[in-house]
């Protein structure tokens, strides 16, 4: 089940610069692929694309050679970069995560997520907490490809072993792909098979 | 000339609390922060590491005075010898103090880029702004954008570059780093120690420890609410045989580049801290005295710890 993007192009507005242009990439069922890029090139850009949340001005994204499914939670789940920006801030933790499926215990805990988190609104939790929280949601949501867009900057570093040590589990247990954003190259080296260098365009 | 022993900014037995509801709408109150002492000097940059939900955030909430309405403060903030209530913390925000937020939601949705940098200084002089934006590598076109067409980075740099452009005396960076590629955040840490060097302050509130310690006079660890170390930066440098706390000495193995192993666990819910030390519950130390006595802040080695077995 490779996630493919195909002679991708993409500009934010008619008039503006392209952002991403003619970029063709591939990912495999089970990979995790770093991506690398200078900060503004565009690897948020093309996470949205990938995920579904923005439509490419021309080329294709293929999971498994077709098209995105139109209906249903998306198969390819993205982590944002910035989790308040992610999640409602008017409801409370609890209905977040119902929303996206099962709650599972094992999962919260892996997660170090209190129970009384739950019952809170965004805003009441500190800013690694809410990603935690984020990351968590991603896994029960049962994607097949998930989208890591710098995860773990807003952890320590103990957290952010731990973070990684249960996504990439996960990941193994469920055939999962996994793209992680970051600049980080230690880091990358670390969790991923590849590291993809948008910027040139090849595999470093 | 600067005078190193002077204090600018003195935080002594700090507490902070939350008036919160739980699942059965009993009102209880949640200590986040307990016991915190911190002091800056004038050309200093002090890091502040730890652990995620530590109370890091709520410091420099508490230091600018702009923490949530249900939250209670008690302890002692002063800021050049004058306590600092909330009508000094007023007139420091307009112009003597800085933060760098941790979220860009700080950002002002409606009001374009370069406006924005100016902050209280408006009108600023465009050459100087477009100096220190240049310096981290955003370009002119920027500065007519709107929050929502930044990138992440991007977006960091214009929150760091405000607070450089507000000339204060003490700049508050809540994780100024996130989404910067190396050599920019090195820049920005660069342009930091260059502020400190003049005479100002930094506090460095990080999860970039690496590049940090490279930066910083002293690192604060923190943990569940309060600091466990403070120590000479270099002390991070070298390594854990140079620290003092088990639980600094774990951060600085869990590092990418360091073996990336955590020690199991989180830290502890600030409903149910223990009743000892706070770091007993994943101590690989810990003894039946560590569970039922809190540690005092000692002195060691040039630096201060709270561990019964600290050497
Ligand atoms: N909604 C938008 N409208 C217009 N331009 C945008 C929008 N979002 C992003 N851009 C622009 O697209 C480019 C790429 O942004 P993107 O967020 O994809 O970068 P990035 O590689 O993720 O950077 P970072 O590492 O800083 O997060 C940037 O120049 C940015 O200004
Ligand atoms: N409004 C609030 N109500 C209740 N608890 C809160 C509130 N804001 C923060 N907290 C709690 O206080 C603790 C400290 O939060 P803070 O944001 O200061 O953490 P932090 O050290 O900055 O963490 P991070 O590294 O993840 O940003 C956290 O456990 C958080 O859940
Ligand atoms: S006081 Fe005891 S439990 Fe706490 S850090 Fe020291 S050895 Fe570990
Ligand atoms: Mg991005
Ligand atoms: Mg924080």
């Amino acid at each position: 089940m490779p996630l493919e993007a195909k002679n991708l192009s993409f500009r934010y507005e008619r008039g503006l610069p392209l952002v991403l242009e003619n970029i063709d990439f591939k990912i495999e069922a089970g990979e995790v692929l770093a991506l690398f890029a200078p900060s503004g090139y565009g690897k948020t850009t093309l996470a949205k694309l990938l995920a579904g949340y923005l439509r490419p001005c021309s080329g294709e994204i293929l999971l498994n050679g077709a098209p995105l499914p139109e209906k249903g939670v998306c198969p390819v789940q993205l982590i944002s970069q910035h989790p308040e920006k992610a999640i409602n801030p008017r409801w409370r933790l609890k209905k977040v995560l119902e929303e996206s499926g099962e709650l599972r215990e094992d999962m919260l805990s892996a997660f170090g997520i209190e129970k009384a988190w739950l019952e809170r609104f965004p805003r009441e939790l500190s800013g690694g907490e809410l990603q935690r929280f984020c990351v968590a949601r991603a896994l029960l949501s049962g994607a097949e490809y998930l989208i890591c867009d710098e995860i773990s900057t807003m952890l320590d570093v103990i957290t952010q072993a731990q973070i990684w040590s249960v996504v990439l589990s996960e990941a193994r247990k469920r055939n999962m792909g996994i793209i992680a954003v970051t600049h980080n190259m230690h880091l990358a080296r670390r969790i991923a098979h590849r590291v993809f260098d948008l910027e040139k365009r090849e595999y470093i | 000339m600067i005078q190193k022993n002077e204090t600018l900014l003195e935080i002594h037995d700090l507490s902070v609390s939350f008036r919160m509801y739980d699942a059965t709408l009993e009102q209880k109150e949640l200590q986040v922060i307990s016991n915190l002492h911190l002091r800056v000097r004038p050309g200093e940059v002090v890091a502040v590491a730890g652990s995620s939900g530590s109370g890091k955030s709520l410091l420099a909430s508490a230091i600018l005075g702009i923490l949530p309405s249900n939250a209670s403060v008690s302890g002692h903030l002063h800021y050049k010898g004058r306590e600092l209530n909330s009508q000094l913390q007023k007139e420091l925000r307009a112009s003597k103090i800085a933060l760098v937020p941790q979220s860009v939601n700080f950002l002002d949705p409606l009001m374009r880029i370069g406006p924005q940098a100016d902050g209280h200084k408006k009108p600023y002089p465009t050459e100087k702004r477009r100096e220190i934006f240049a310096s981290l590598g955003l370009d002119e076109r920027v500065e007519k954008l709107y929050p929502f067409q930044l990138s992440g980075g991007m977006a960091r740099r214009v929150l760091v570059s405000t607070a450089l452009i507000s000339e204060a005396e003490l700049i508050v960076a809540d994780e100024p780093t996130p989404g910067m590629s190396l050599s920019q955040a090195l820049h920005a840490l660069k342009m930091f120690r260059a502020l400190a060097d003049e005479g100002k302050a930094v506090i460095l509130i990080t999860h970039d420890i690496d590049l940090a310690f490279g930066f910083a006079d002293r690192v604060a660890v923190f943990y569940a609410g309060t600091t466990v170390e403070t120590a000479p930066a270099e002390d991070f440098c070298t390594g854990p045989e140079a620290l003092r706390h088990p639980y600094s000495k774990a951060l600085w193995r869990a590092l990418p580049q360091n073996g990336f192993e955590p020690i199991e666990g989180f830290q502890p819910y600030a409903g149910s801290l223990p009743q000892g030390c706070l770091f007993a519950p994943r101590c690989p130390m810990a003894t039946d005295k560590c569970r039922c006595e809190k540690p005092p802040v000692q002195d060691i080695r040039g630096g201060e710890v709270r561990c019964f077995y600290a050497t």
